[in-house]
């Protein structure tokens, strides 16, 4: 054993972690670390421009390819800008190690000169967090970082590095174990539970899957298509856990939740058996509780046992990997073949055939447009998005099969998700293509990261819904706030009519008039600005040549700029707070 | 499906967590951050320094108390839980009360309460006497009721309970 320094071990642990990137920002309490990490090759360093930017960039990274994204911030305002990052991947189960520098232990409680008690701060949002007190501490300390981060259900975890720990001598081992009694994740299922659930599928007449976010976190797509396919039972999804099945098979009837469609929803209210794997049954998948799956038996497979009847009582719950659980169903499935389900399919397509989800064309273009022709377009793009109407438009309309992917924002719904995400997601994926789908408003929230993405020589397509509106939030403004549009243009002007309008006490900006202003930003030319691509797209017949333009651009981003129908709503929805049979269709 | 558990009852929790720096804005944090209303904390270092017990009551329906376990379970710093709602426990609290403002009658009656009651005297002066009472806390309740309905002047501070698995004799 040799003797090194902190910020020595510090690189050699990322090195041993087999860490390919690293998203850092640096500062005062992290430049010795910096230092370290200019002396070595085996892994790179991102620079995005903003702290936010920079988690959502590792999230993307994470989420699209399975492996830890590792951030190293400064202290204070370092670390507190990560914080909405931390809740994000903590609420959507992404694996992330989040370094922060801290101040020198014997600093720490004088109100220092960027100190905050980052670790008090994200206690209640990470899966867990830490300062390291003692140089000994630190190589366990990273160890058990990344192993809590990666393993159970993963998430976020904090480690905060003082300045003088860091800088002190000590071991150059990294621990090959961990061993944390309080800690001790169980992905094993389960026998005899595990045979219950395969007796009450076999013996359920209307059987149905829902599906969330943990089945592609255990990476079971594979598995659980087969489990679909051999049992013939339907399946339904959350918006995370879009993409669990293809999309396009005939056993996939859509997304339940509050702007799921018609047939999903109705379905997990007729069901008599929902098995809902890796999802806690959010409000907005649920509607109101009490409502949900009334006529079901509910099977649960989760890997957290804090997330089963958390939100709705549960028959059989499972507690365990969803890998696992599917393929020993699947097992079952193979012996004993498909279940009856063929009335009960028939009834789901009726409602299908009823309310299917569309969007009729307008005068200016409309969301769906798009989104066909990323369907069409693109093969294999993997798709992020950022939260509002065209997060839901996205998860409506995309379609996903193969090796495709849709990356989100669904436990937080954090505006400003959609660019950075697709940067760490561009980084992870070299040679695929990179989508993402803002709002013109989430856009705004982290569009400093362009200057990423171009010093990356990202080819990402960032595609912009221009609304002029936060207009999801006008959305519901326009449904139950009897159109009263406060605080939802993003247009708006000091001296314009619809300013003067609202100093004269007429609320209502009534719509875009020719004589609104019509860019605030300008996108297309803010791209330029950075050194993007950047194209305006007005009419459908433009759709195909923008994005054959930007798919020519392989060194750097591109920008599109769609301007949308500006007052499209997204249906079908649920009024908030309802059950979920209580759907508004807007036809 | 889905019933709604109106089970309120009193239960009791004792977590086996790292005696480190933050484990204890952990655990309480976990409640209120998820608007768990605890009743009492306690905490102390074990026959190991590296651990500490918690005693946590609070009351709850099954549903939440279920969540709560889970959630405690499921904390990297929290090693071990122990559901002692329905198990044979011994449990102590220590209670002291000031009471201030005395003249001699109140002294004498005062003393007199000691003895019918079971707690102790430990301190005193001319016009005040510090009561300190080491019972289960449903008792101290009534020694400090007992005690308020005679007199006025008065500070508590009340530690909370602390609780063990008992051996043959449950008292709590
Ligand atoms: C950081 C953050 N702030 C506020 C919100 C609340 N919110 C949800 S959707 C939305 C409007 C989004 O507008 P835009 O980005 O233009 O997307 P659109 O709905 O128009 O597609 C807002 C303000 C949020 N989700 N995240
Ligand atoms: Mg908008």
């Amino acid at each position: 054993m040799t003797k090194i320094t902190g910020n020595e071990f510090f690189v050699k642990a990322l090195q041993e972690e087999g860490v390919e990137h690293i998203f850092a920002y640096p500062g005062a309490c992290v430049i010795e670390i910096f230092d370290e990490i200019y002396k070595q090759t085996q892994f790179d360093l991102i620079l995005p421009r903003h702290e936010q930017g920079l988690i959502h960039a590792a999230e993307g990274y994470a989420r699209s390819t399975g492996k830890p994204g590792v951030c190293l911030v400064t202290s204070g305002p370092g670390a507190t800008n990560l914080v909405t990052g931390i809740a994000d991947a903590n609420l959507d189960s992404v694996p992330l190690v989040c370094f922060t520098g801290q101040v020198a232990t014997g600093l720490i409680g004088n109100d220092t000169f960027q100190e905050v008690d980052i670790v008090g701060i994200t206690r209640n949002i990470s899966k867990y967090s830490i300062m390291v007190r003692d140089r000994a501490e630190l190589n366990t300390a990273i160890k058990e970082a990344f192993y809590i981060a990666t393993t159970g259900r993963p998430g976020p975890v904090l480690v905060d590095l003082p300045k003088d720990v860091m800088a002190e001598i000590g071991s150059d081992i990294y621990p090959e174990k961990v061993n944390l009694r309080g800690y001790k994740p169980n992905t094993k299922i389960h026998d005899r539970q595990i045979s219950k659930a395969i007796n009450m599928i076999y013996k359920a007449k209307r059987p149905m899957f829902l599906l969330g976010g943990g089945v592609k976190i255990a990476r079971a797509v594979k598995d659980m298509t087969a489990l679909m396919e051999k049992s013939e039972i339907p399946v339904v999804t959350t918006i995370m856990g879009k993409g669990s099945v293809p999309t396009n098979s005939p056993l996939y009837y859509g997304n339940v939740g509050m702007h799921g469609c018609y047939a999903a929803n109705n379905g997990v209210n007729s069901c008599d058996l929902l098995i809902s794997i890796g999802t806690r049954f959010n409000d907005r998948i649920t509607g109101k509780l009490g409502t949900f799956a009334t006529e079901a038996k509910i099977i649960h497979i989760d890997i957290d046992t804090a997330s089963i009847s958390k939100n709705v009582t549960v028959d059989v719950p499972l507690v365990g990997d969803a890998g696992e659980a599917i393929r020993k169903m699947l097992k079952a499935a193979e012996e004993r073949g498909a279940c009856e389900t063929g009335k009960w399919r028939k009834q789901l397509e009726e409602w299908q055939i009823a309310e299917p989800l569309q969007q009729e064309e307008k005068e200016k273009l409309v969301p769906k447009q798009i989104i066909d022709a990323i369907n069409e377009l693109y093969d294999e793009p993997i798709v992020t998005t950022d939260v509002g109407q065209n997060q839901m438009w996205t998860t409506q309309f995309f379609e996903i099969y193969g090796r495709r992917q849709l990356i989100t924002s669904g436990g937080l719904g954090t505006m400003g998700y959609g660019l950075p995400s697709s940067i760490g997601v561009a980084i992870g994926n070299p040679g695929r293509d990179v989508i993402s789908i803002s709002g013109d408003g989430g856009f705004q929230m982290n569009s400093q990261e362009l200057a990423t993405a171009v010093s990356e020589g990202l080819p990402i397509t960032a595609c912009i819904f221009n609304n002029g509106y936060l207009g999801m939030v006008r959305q519901w403004q326009d449904l139950f706030y009897n159109k009263s549009y406060a605080g939802t243009c993003l247009l708006r002007r000091k001296g314009r009519e619809c300013d003067v309008n609202l100093r004269k006490g007429t609320k209502h900006c009534n719509g875009r008039k020719a004589e609104c202003y019509p860019y605030i930003p300008d996108f297309v030319k803010l791209a330029e600005s950075y050194g993007a691509q950047g194209i305006r797209v007005t009419k459908k017949e433009e759709i195909a040549e923008a994005f054959a333009k930007a798919k020519a651009k392989k060194d750097g981003p591109t920008v599109i700029e769609f301007m949308i129908q500006d007052e499209e709503l997204v249906f079908p929805m649920i009024k908030p707070g309802g059950p979920i049979t209580d759907l508004i269709t807007g036809m | 499906m889905n019933k709604t558990d109106n089970d309120m009852k009193r239960r009791w929790l004792s977590l086996f967590v790292e005696n480190r720096i933050g484990v204890l804005a952990r655990v309480s944090g976990l409640l209120s951050g998820k608007s768990y209303n605890i009743h009492s904390l306690t905490v102390g270092e074990t026959e190991n320094p590296e651990v500490s017990r918690m005693t946590v009551c609070l009351d709850a329906d099954d549903r939440t108390y279920e969540q709560i376990t889970k959630q405690f379970n499921r904390s990297v710093e929290v090693i071990k839980v122990i559901d002692f709602t329905n198990l044979s426990i011994r449990t102590k609290e220590v209670m002291f009360i000031k009471v201030s403002g005395l003249n001699d009658r109140g002294r004498a009656e005062l003393f007199q309460m000691a003895q019918a009651f079971k707690f102790r005297i430990k301190d005193m002066d001319s016009d005040s006497v510090l009561v300190e009472a080491v019972r289960t806390e449903i008792k101290n309740d009534s020694i400090l009721n007992a005690i308020r309905s005679r007199f006025t002047n008065l500070e508590v501070v009340r530690g909370g309970p602390v609780a063990i698995e008992s051996i043959s004799m449950q008292d709590r």
